[in-house]
């Protein structure tokens, strides 16, 4: 108590009493206050004075900085980003969190599925945005996400069979992958031989078996559709060998005066017959659905996507908040009340919708205004999933402000002004939110 | 209860099962992802996908954790976290438990009116601060320095710390306290040996969440962290540009920044999900 000796010999020892007493107070609370007087109330201030000035700092220009956020395309994109996102991932969050937090209530293992869920919550939005590069990767062979989206998509429509193979050159099919190929004239009960390269032995659809030369067929076309080549040596270009595979699955028409009259799979051993031919000349049509490239997934991470992408990444990591603090409203309820209603006959979605959903109504709003603060504030996950070159299609009021102020731009006013808009759109929900925690005392 | 309407509730039963197993399959894919993704070689990664080391376990391997490891830079960037961290935590629980005692219990001049003004600063996005404490940084030799990232934290984290343990030192019985008075305790003795004990499920939650929001932070290292004293977030950051060929190291990498965090998860799930749940407000 006698850290602080006041050098008056104050003649009332109750006053000097009360002197210390305050003195202490101050000495406890001095040190936070000396650092938010420093550091977060004088940074308020001055970036508020500094948003009235230009880039470099010298020339006052008022409110031109607010001006320019909506002058420049650059900016304006950032400020639509951001208003999706409030729009979108707090009642997307609110939403799922209730709907979890309603369907774990019926489960026995809701503990488990609650700590899952809350998991990422632990997870630095780094983290999260390595595993969401790692997951919206566009290649189907390396991104879960796209593998699953092919995989679904090609379960529905089947994948053109041979997206690789070209013909041999030269031995008498014209044309190219992207048009089809053409064989030159023929009479019914020819036999052709229709020879593909570009095909890898291993990657034959099925299971390939020894390319054969069928039987001619007397009122038709018949042949072989296989893959000239022969391992090691031996091989003769444009003649089916004995080594070499036929290819199964090969569509092929017969053309006959520029319409296609008959049309055959080719068999295992990438023989075709097409019978019921009339007298004529034909020519044999390999068309291109043989060859069309893969459905290649969807490009999660190009302009067009990235925001709902990055919306999704967030969810992942907020999901569980929303559940979690709705689940705890959603136990706090009054059992009797929903019992009744059961009783009453009301069905499960009546009871959530008339019952439920009302009596929670105080927490889904404190969910939700908490995510419209954070959502309003996100950077780290938009700043690291982006990739560069998409970086301005994604940006939101946070990180465009870092970009600008920091990030090349080297404009401060502009980020000053940035950074005081975020500041304002931030205070009526937490005042909001002040209020809320101050009549509950504490939480 | 008559026969269909069980089935129907058993079907609906089901279905509900199914859904949320489908939920948690959904949730846990992405991680597995980065955790499978850090075990397998680069040159498997860049061929095809981490679901492959499903059926191959053989392609799974520490070998990316051990250049991990010997990676001087890395090693030294997940220090430099620790550094900012610990202290950061200690310091913001320390002085707003000191600033939330005299707020609640003590009498000083303004008392009030500076309480409503840290409830005030509490709306401040780290955002408004960067520009302007990096010139006061710049000025005082500290920027680019840990201690400059550290007060920094200290100071965003200090509003809410203070109004956390206000509010709760404020709900201490007022009998209890007198009581110590009267026992001729000093204010600093009654602080240490009856404040603090009875505040320490708050201390705690404060603790865990700053501890976390330190942790997981990049925007702020981003700025006031140079090459040496860059946490792992940020030296992490830096080598996203170049994705596809950095995986290697990203994915050991993000889990070595995982490691603590999960540690602190799973040793204090109650006061972890307090301490969000009450951060939250920020």
């Amino acid at each position: 108590m006698d850290r602080h000796p006041t050098t008056r010999a104050a003649a009332d020892p109750r006053r000097r009493a009360l002197r210390r007493k305050r003195l202490l107070g101050a000495a406890f609370a001095l040190p936070a206050l000396l650092l938010l007087g420093a550091l977060v109330a004088y940074p308020v201030v001055f970036s508020v004075g500094r948003s009235l000035f230009d880039a470099g700092g010298d020339r006052f220009v008022g409110a031109d900085n607010y001006v320019e956020m909506v002058r420049d395309p650059a900016t304006l994109k950032a400020l639509r980003n951001s208003a999706i996102w409030v729009v979108v991932a707090p009642a997307l969050l609110t939403g799922l969190g209730l709907v979890l937090a309603v369907l774990t209530e019926r489960i026995r293992w809701a503990t488990a599925f609650k700590l899952v869920l809350f998991l990422p919550m632990a997870v630095s939005f780094l983290a999260a945005g390595i595993v969401f590069r790692l997951t919206y990767e566009q290649d189907p062979d390396r991104g879960v996400l796209n593998a699953v989206v092919v995989g679904v998509h090609d379960a529905f429509d089947a994948p053109a069979p041979y997206p690789t193979a070209r013909a041999r050159e030269g031995e008498g099919l014209t044309g190219g992958p992207a048009d089809g190929y053409l064989s030159g004239e023929l009479r019914p009960g020819s036999v052709a031989a229709l020879p593909f390269v570009g095909v890898a032995p291993g990657a034959v659809p099925g299971g390939p078996e020894p390319a054969r030369t069928p039987a001619p067929a007397p009122d038709g076309l018949a042949g072989t559709v296989y893959l000239d080549f022969t391992p090691g040596t031996g091989g003769r270009p444009g003649v089916v060998d004995r080594q070499e595979k036929g290819l199964p699955g090969m569509t092929v028409e017969a053309v006959g005066d520029g319409r296609v009259v008959a049309s055959a799979r080719t068999a295992a051993d990438g023989t075709f017959r097409l019978d019921g031919l009339g007298d004529g000349t034909y020519r044999l049509r390999v068309p291109a659905a043989n060859f069309a490239a893969g459905y290649g997934g969807v490009d999660w991470l190009g302009p067009a996507l990235v925001t709902p992408a990055i919306i999704g990444a967030y969810l992942w990591v907020w999901t569980g908040f929303s559940m979690v603090l709705i689940g705890a409203g959603l136990a706090a309820l009054p059992r009797d009340v929903l019992e009744a209603a059961r009783v009453d006959g009301a069905n499960e979605r009546q009871v959530f919708r008339r019952i439920t959903v009302p009596l929670l109504a105080p927490v889904l709003t404190v969910v939700f205004v908490t995510l419209v603060i954070n959502v309003m504030k996100v950077f780290d996950l938009v700043y690291v999933i982006a990739p560069g070159p998409v970086q301005e299609e994604a940006n939101v009021l946070a990180t465009r402000m870092w970009l600008v102020s920091f990030g090349g731009g080297n404009d401060q006013g502009l980020g000053s002004a940035l950074s005081v808009l975020l500041l304002a759109l931030v205070v009526p929900a937490m005042v909001f939110n002040i209020r809320r925690f101050r009549k509950g005392g504490g939480s | 209860m008559n026969g269909p309407a069980r089935v129907t509730r058993w079907l609906g039963g089901t279905a509900v099962r199914t859904l949320l197993l489908l939920v948690a399959l959904v949730w846990i894919t992405p991680m597995a992802g980065l955790l499978l993704s850090s075990l397998r070689s680069e040159r498997d990664n860049a061929s095809d996908g981490w679901w492959t080391a499903l059926l191959e376990p053989s392609q799974l391997s520490f070998d990316n954790y051990r250049a991990l490891l010997a990676d001087s830079g890395l090693v030294q960037a997940f220090w430099n976290t620790v550094l900012i961290s610990v202290p950061t935590t200690v310091l913001v629980v320390g002085l707003a438990a000191l600033a939330g005692y005299a707020f609640a219990w003590l009498e000083f001049p303004g008392r009030d009116a500076l309480f409503l003004v840290v409830v005030g600063l509490l709306v401040v996005p780290v955002q408004i601060g960067l520009l302007p404490v990096a010139k006061l940084f710049g000025a005082v030799g500290l920027f680019g320095t840990v201690a400059g990232v550290v007060l920094f934290h200290v100071a965003y984290g200090l509003p809410f710390g203070v109004f956390l343990l206000r509010n709760f030192f404020a709900e201490i019985p007022r009998e209890m306290l007198e009581a110590a008075r009267l026992d001729g305790g000093g204010e600093w003795r009654i602080f240490r040996r009856l404040v603090l004990p009875l505040g320490r499920p708050a201390l705690a939650s404060l603790a865990i969440f700053q501890f976390l929001w330190v942790w997981n932070d990049m925007l702020v290292a981003l700025l006031f962290a140079d090459g040496e004293s860059q946490p792992l977030t940020v030296a992490l950051q830096s080598q996203m540009r170049q994705f596809g060929s950095n995986i290697g190291v990203l994915a050991p990498g993000a889990f070595l920044s995982l490691a603590v965090p999960l540690v602190v998860f799973f040793a204090f799930q109650k006061h972890f999900v307090r301490g969000v749940m009450a951060g939250s407000v920020k």
